[in-house]
């Protein structure tokens, strides 16, 4: 079935039919229950499901993190949220000592499948300690899976893939793409994690994006078509693994890369993608690798500042030009 | 107390199979046979002994960085122990955890663990879980008292509380946080008083005393998995070695320690054995050369054991992905 749905939604119905499928899937979390969720991605969902779960927890982020290990250690598969991608320095140990390093410091004798949702990135007005993209934190600890969709039907498949997942998953959701909506198909087959989705061909310059900066990538690829310019996006849609094979093609075509996040730029994920590239497809490139990134600022309260400090679609348009 | 003489016996069995792995395994560490850091449990017997003797195998526990005691109370094998003490490959890790992180999720042992306070919050993990699935496990935690500063410790104790869970807190209170005594790092004299305030029953037990540690857990125990929740039990205890091998101890007086020493947990349960005729001195001399026998064996096998091959390293960190070595 074909529905017209928002990103939020897509969430919650992956959630649904996963938890319809399996008795051990459950989500615990802050005000997840009746209040349906800070921004309400669980939405209704204690109505189908009830408390147990649909679980209600204290505002104890270590201890959400830690219960969905030890719950995950022990069969279940939980899936935790975190109010605010910010929050998870709370419960760093849990998910960088315990979670990431539990199946390999018992000698592979152990499964953790659990996820554990972020809701990230900035456009809220909401300052520096609920707007962060921390998932150059997150990829940079092995053991763990990292993903960040931008669109609703990717949200979908890839909450599947997560909730199926045996290892630890970060799923993190931009919360400015909550609200956007898209085609989903409800009966669609898992997006397999690690495999990126083109979301425009072109033949002039590889745009490497993820979450929000997706769709300012799209803008601006629409407006240097203007100017001649044939830009590919490429949404990278999991973080780790990388599908670097869809990335390489396009470079190899392109031989031009920029790669935009909403990460500060400072020891940035799109850092480690360019790495990547550099490493391993040198000699195809005409030019250095630019990432757009968001300023190595805190994210201000301010409208005006947040603005001038995120990234846009303008500032993408710059970037590319510069390189032609 | 109606525990049997097999009872007492197996008990027995098992604290001086602590208190020998713990004496081998520092020989070898002073010798330079195990590499890394080991924290041992010598003068706590009593505390693991007591709690996992009215455990399942089903049931879980969680541990710290003083692990052995735990491990070997709740069944580990003192092969697959002193394997991974080496950094072999028949390790119960494969070598990769070491003595911080043995675990044996078949024995429902879910990990000693080198982040002190990290045992709680999934202590609570596991204790909802059983819940959730509607089975009878419980999940004792065991720490250390320098812990119950941590927030995890705080956490762990109002979610149990307020979900009822099957979950029985351990504190082993041995009086030092590494070097620094309770008196300095907290300001209560007993950690059970924290109990009051997650309104669950605190309850403070000689640790050195087997026989009241046993009882006490197994009332706690027994609420647990009744659905009654969650017992924070303070065993008051000491180590008798340093907080690890090599620590020069300079923080604690002679005077404390020689006191301490005379309320050895072993010496009492032999003298309460022996004045009950539970067992007779040719009976526990005779355990005594059979696990002297185990651990021999033990490290036998341990160091003819070889080591992991170098690939393993990028092996077992995920279910599905093996990192590329890049050398």
């Amino acid at each position: 079935m074909i529905k017209t749905i928002t990103y939020s939604e897509a969430i919650r119905e992956g959630m649904r039919k996963k938890m319809r499928e399996n008795p051990n899937v459950f989500i615990l979390g802050e005000d997840v229950g009746e209040f349906g969720g800070c921004f309400g991605v669980t939405g209704d969902l204690i109505k189908e499901f009830g408390a147990e779960r649909v679980r209600d927890t204290p505002i104890s982020e270590g201890a959400i993190v830690g219960c969905a290990v030890g719950a995950a250690a022990t069969g279940l598969r939980p899936i935790a949220e975190l109010m605010f991608n910010d929050f998870v320095t709370v419960g760093m140990d849990q998910l960088v000592n315990q979670a990431a390093k539990m199946r390999y410091m018992f000698g592979g004798k152990i499964t953790l499948p659990m996820v554990v949702r972020l809701p990230a990135g900035a456009g809220t007005r909401a300052a520096a300690q609920h707007s962060q993209s921390l998932e150059a934190w997150l990829t940079h600890v092995p053991g763990l899976k990292v993903v960040y969709p931008s669109s609703p039907q990717d949200a979908y498949g890839l909450i599947l893939s997560a909730i199926d997942d045996d290892n630890p998953v970060i799923f993190m959701e931009h919360k400015v793409l909550y609200a956007s909506s898209g085609e989903v198909d409800l009966d669609m087959d898992p997006i397999p994690l690690g495999v990126a989705d083109v979301k425009r061909e072109g033949e002039d310059v590889t745009i490497i994006a993820t979450a929000k900066m997706v769709h300012e990538a799209l803008a601006a690829s629409e407006e240097l078509a203007k100017d001649g310019i044939e830009a590919e996006v490429i949404d990278p849609r999991t973080l780790y693994p990388l599908d670097k094979e869809t990335i390489f093609k396009s470079v190899e075509k392109t031989n031009k890369v920029v790669i935009v996040t909403e990460e500060t730029k400072r020891g940035s994920y799109a850092g480690e993608i360019a790495a990547i590239i550099s490493e391993e497809r040198f000699d195809y490139l005409d030019a250095p690798i630019v990432r757009v990134c968001c300023l190595d600022t805190p994210i201000p309260f301010s409208p005006v500042l947040e603005d001038y400090v995120i990234p846009n679609s303008k500032d993408i348009v710059n970037a590319v030009k510069k390189m032609f | 107390m109606d525990l049997s003489n097999e009872k007492l016996i197996e008990m027995y069995r098992t604290m001086k199979k602590i208190r020998e792995f713990e004496t081998k395994a520092a020989e070898l560490f002073a010798e330079g046979r195990i590499p890394g850091f080991v924290h041992l449990y010598i003068g706590e017997e009593a505390v693991a002994t007591g709690v996992c003797a009215n455990l399942k195998d089903s049931d879980y526990i969680t541990s710290t960085h003083r692990g052995h005691g735990h491990i070997i109370a709740k069944g580990g094998d003192l092969k697959y122990m002193f394997a991974e003490l080496f950094g072999r490959v028949t390790g119960y890790c494969k070598g990769k955890g070491g003595s911080m992180h043995i675990a044996d999720a078949d024995k429902g042992i879910l990990g000693a663990n080198g982040i002190v306070g990290a045992g709680h919050n999934i202590a609570v993990g596991a204790g909802l879980s059983s819940k959730y699935r509607g089975t009878d496990q419980v999940c004792v935690c065991f720490f250390g008292d320098g812990s119950t500063n941590q927030g995890t410790f705080h956490e762990s104790l109002n979610m149990a509380s307020i979900w009822k869970l099957p979950v029985i807190f351990v504190c082993e209170n041995n009086l030092y946080g590494i070097s620094m005594h309770q008196s300095r790092h907290q300001a209560i004299q007993d950690v059970a008083d924290r109990a009051v305030a997650y309104n669950i029953p605190g309850v403070v037990v000689d640790g050195n005393d087997v026989l009241a540690v046993y009882e006490a857990a197994r009332e706690a125990i027994n609420r647990a998995r009744n659905g009654q929740g969650p017992t924070l039990i303070e065993c008051k205890t000491y180590r008798h070695r340093g907080h690890f091998e090599g620590d020069p101890t300079t923080y604690r007086d002679e005077e404390e320690v020689r006191e301490w020493l005379e309320k050895d947990p072993i010496s009492r349960l032999i003298n309460y054995m022996l004045e009950n005729n539970v067992a007779t001195e040719d009976d526990i001399k005779n355990i005594d050369g059979e696990i002297a026998e185990e651990i021999k064996e033990a490290i036998k096998f341990a160091e003819e054991s070889p080591f992991p091959p170098v690939e393993a390293a990028v092996e077992d960190i995920y279910t599905d992905i093996v990192e590329e070595v890049r050398r």
